[in-house]
């Protein structure tokens, strides 16, 4: 019993992360009939700004102290970071230690930027042309973000530490009278896109807002007719879209070392989960996100790997084959999306 | 002749005669001089430019002609290369058999991949063929490398042993591939001042294959069949209505890229008798797409100038480096020259791939013809300037 809800709760962070991004990918794709090949480049800007906050607030100055020697008998060098001397050491070693968290600040309006930056500048130019044209322009894209990420930022993985507090195991278990040791950050992370994820759906469900961008989605040319400028509010979309794959990449960052090809290897896996969950259905998206997760992590257990070796690599696509083969609209698709 | 019209009788001749040149082409520069690193004529690459352009034609029989884009045709190379590097250990070193198995093997698994992709069209298309291509990349990396059934040698990646069986194997062969004698990496340098031009058995064996994969190209794109493929690019329903069936031409052209594609595959086997997962990657199958779009989709030659482009421009991008560039811009003033400098810094060396990216946008966004479009605009311009130059001429006596 506690195997399996460890299986199933090992399963999560994966799952949400690749929830969060599908969402993502789908809420484009609902709104502007775009598909979205550079939305893991996104994901990937926002653990970078994760990482880049990191090394900002260490920035340090160095003061030699006299009454301490080295080793080799020189004076000593301290290290002390700005954000200490500004703050008072004790302030400032926590805002240090808490930069993870503090990157979402920096992420939101980072993510937002940059979101609105690509449509205006690519996107909007490929809504009419096909679906080919718009994967080959936004591949495109995603190889050039990568590489600059890369350049900047070189092409070795990145520690990013959780704050100490939440770095630890704790038992979830204790309080149902069984052994369950799992990874704080982990529990974080999950309970974080649940929040996102609610977040979206709320925002789109009960405002005004929301309400046109839904109206768009099922029948963009009666919105219009209605006099309301739904490009704008699309563009609006596209740039939450990136915000959120941004906000996964930021709160990812701990329990994957960021490199800049975490992007590319979380997209075609998103992209599934997508296909799998539905075109253009954004609870299908949230759910498929979340049982592929669970089924690959599930998969990965010594048990499915001894009786069916590789099973753990492939279990997603092998899932996705299945369920294009049997059910075209993926778990949830809405009819007439995506047919000719 | 052939079976061919004048144009692309035409055609075929100038790549024929570009490809069997190609050693005097492509090293234009004497060899000492400064400008020698822009000379591509060795054979290592000449080989790379010839087999990743056999990749792209047979890309392009699909993608330009019914517009199915496949995102996983990387996994037929790689399993063209494995196939023949198991020739190779098996029965000899001998390329002729290798590349037949790679050919075959690789059109048996696209059959089995085509039959069950081409059931959904589109985007879902592509994701399929990409969901099989990374499929397989895990599992030849992991699962078909255990030791008791190994067929992939896992992440060290295929290669021949000295205890492989090699039945026909001979006494005094030398452990390189060869063809009935002539081995692969066999090269004759020609001086002619100070020029240097290297003949390389691998690049003829090579060249001749593409010549006539290219022939068989040509005649696809002008027979019956090449037609449907192009019915089913422009109006699927139209051509299910008139009672054709689109889904085995579909198939068959499915099944002729694939066969391409492994016969890339073989041949970089045979030019480097070693086979490994990372040929199998998506972003292998993504490069292949970029080859034939930056050369232009559904054109004949396009393919071939795409991944000549890419590869040339490659292996020369990522060769210049700071002092090359400094050297370069020597006549500008200093504070100048440095910024210069620092300002294409980023796109060369190793970070020859953002210039691609850039280079790809770029190309999509305004040039969907891909090189050979933009060519013809050229030739166009240059044309109806030549004209308007005529008709303001003719229309100034009028004012």
């Amino acid at each position: 019993m506690d195997a399996l809800i460890l299986q199933i709760l090992n399963g999560l962070d994966k799952g949400s992360a690749y929830a969060l991004i599908a969402l993502g990918l789908t809420l484009i794709f609902g709104t502007l009939g775009v598909v979205n090949f550079a939305h893991g480049a996104l994901f990937m800007i926002g653990a970078f700004c994760a990482v880049s906050l990191s090394k900002l607030l260490q920035f340090s100055y160095v003061t030699i102290d006299e009454t301490q020697k080295d080793f080799l008998g020189n004076p000593l060098k301290v290290e002390t970071p700005y954000i200490e001397s500004w703050f008072g050491p004790e302030l400032g070693a926590s805002i240090i230690d808490w930069s993870v968290p503090l990157s979402i600040l920096l992420a939101i309006p980072v993510m937002i930027l940059v979101g609105l930056i690509m449509e205006r500048g690519l996107i909007k130019h490929f809504y009419k042309r096909e679906h080919a044209d718009q994967i080959l322009v936004t591949f495109g894209l995603a190889i050039v973000l990568q590489e600059i990420v890369k350049y900047y930022f070189g092409a070795n993985p990145i520690q990013t530490p959780p704050p100490d507090a939440l770095m630890g195991v704790s038992n979830l278990g204790a309080w149902f009278g069984f052994d369950l040791p799992y990874p704080n950050w982990r529990i974080v992370y999950f309970c974080f896109s649940a929040l996102v994820i609610t977040g979206v759906f709320a925002f789109l469900q009960f405002t005004t807002f929301g309400m046109v961008v839904r109206a768009g989605m099922a029948d963009r040319e009666t919105v219009g007719l209605l006099g309301i400028d739904i490009d704008k509010r699309f563009t609006v979309m596209f740039a939450i879209a990136a915000c959120v794959a941004g906000l996964a990449g930021v709160m990812y960052a701990p329990i994957n070392p960021p490199n800049y090809h975490m992007g590319m290897d979380f997209l075609v896996l998103s992209f599934v989960v997508v296909v799998v969950g539905g075109m253009g259905s954004l609870p299908g998206a949230v759910l498929a996100g979340f049982l592929l997760g669970i089924l690959e992590s599930f998969a990965s257990t010594t048990w499915a790997t001894t009786t069916l070796p590789g099973i753990n690599q492939i279990i997603i696509y092998l899932v996705a084959i299945i369920v294009l083969l049997t059910r075209p609209r993926g778990l949830m698709g809405r009819k007439g999306v995506m047919e000719e | 002749m052939l079976g061919l019209n004048k144009n692309d009788l035409t055609l075929l001749a100038i790549v024929a005669v570009l490809t069997l040149f190609a050693p005097f082409i492509l090293n234009p520069f004497p060899a000492d001089s400064a400008m020698a690193q822009f000379n591509a004529g060795y054979p290592d690459l000449m080989q790379r430019f010839i087999i990743f352009g056999i990749f792209a034609i047979g890309f392009n029989i699909l993608f330009g002609l019914t517009g199915y884009l496949s995102f996983g045709h990387a996994a037929f190379l790689g399993v063209g290369s494995y196939a023949s590097v198991w020739m190779f250990k098996l029965l000899s070193y001998n390329v002729v058999p290798a590349i037949l198995l790679a050919v075959i093997v690789a059109g048996l698994f696209s059959v089995l991949i085509g039959y069950v992709s081409l059931r959904r069209s589109g985007i879902y298309f592509s994701i399929l063929t990409l969901a099989f291509a990374q499929m397989s990349f895990a599992l030849a990396y992991s699962v078909l490398s255990n030791p008791r059934f190994n067929l992939t040698n896992g992440e060290t990646g295929l290669q021949v042993y000295k205890n492989d069986p090699q039945i026909f194997h001979g006494e005094n062969m030398q452990d390189f591939p060869h063809f009935f004698g002539i081995y692969m990496n066999s090269t004759h340098t020609m001086n002619v001042g100070a020029w240097s031009f290297d003949f390389n058995a691998g690049y003829y064996l090579c060249a001749i294959v593409m010549i006539l994969a290219f022939y068989l190209s040509i005649r696809i794109f002008r027979s019956p069949f090449g037609m449907m493929l192009r019915a089913i690019k422009s109006n699927q329903t139209r051509m299910s209505y008139t009672g054709l069936n689109p889904r085995p031409h579909t198939l068959a052209a499915f099944v002729i890229s694939g066969m391409y594609a492994g016969l890339a595959g073989g041949l970089m086997a045979a030019m480097d008798p070693l086979a490994g997962a990372e040929r199998m990657q998506w972003t292998a199958s993504g490069e292949v797409v970029l080859m034939t779009i930056l050369g232009g989709t559904g054109t004949l030659i396009g393919p071939v100038l795409g991944a000549g482009f890419i590869k040339y421009f490659e292996n020369i991008f990522s060769k210049i480096n700071d002092t090359i560039l400094h050297q370069w811009f020597a006549f500008l003033p200093d504070g100048i020259e440095d910024f210069v400098v620092f300002i294409i810094h980023p796109f060369i060396g190793k970070g020859w791939h953002l210039t691609l990216g850039i280079l790809f946008m770029l190309v999509v966004v305004f040039l969907p013809g891909g090189l050979v479009e933009g060519g013809q605009r050229i030739g166009k311009w240059i044309k109806s300037r030549g004209k308007s130059d005529d008709s303001t001429a003719s229309t100034e006596p009028a004012e």
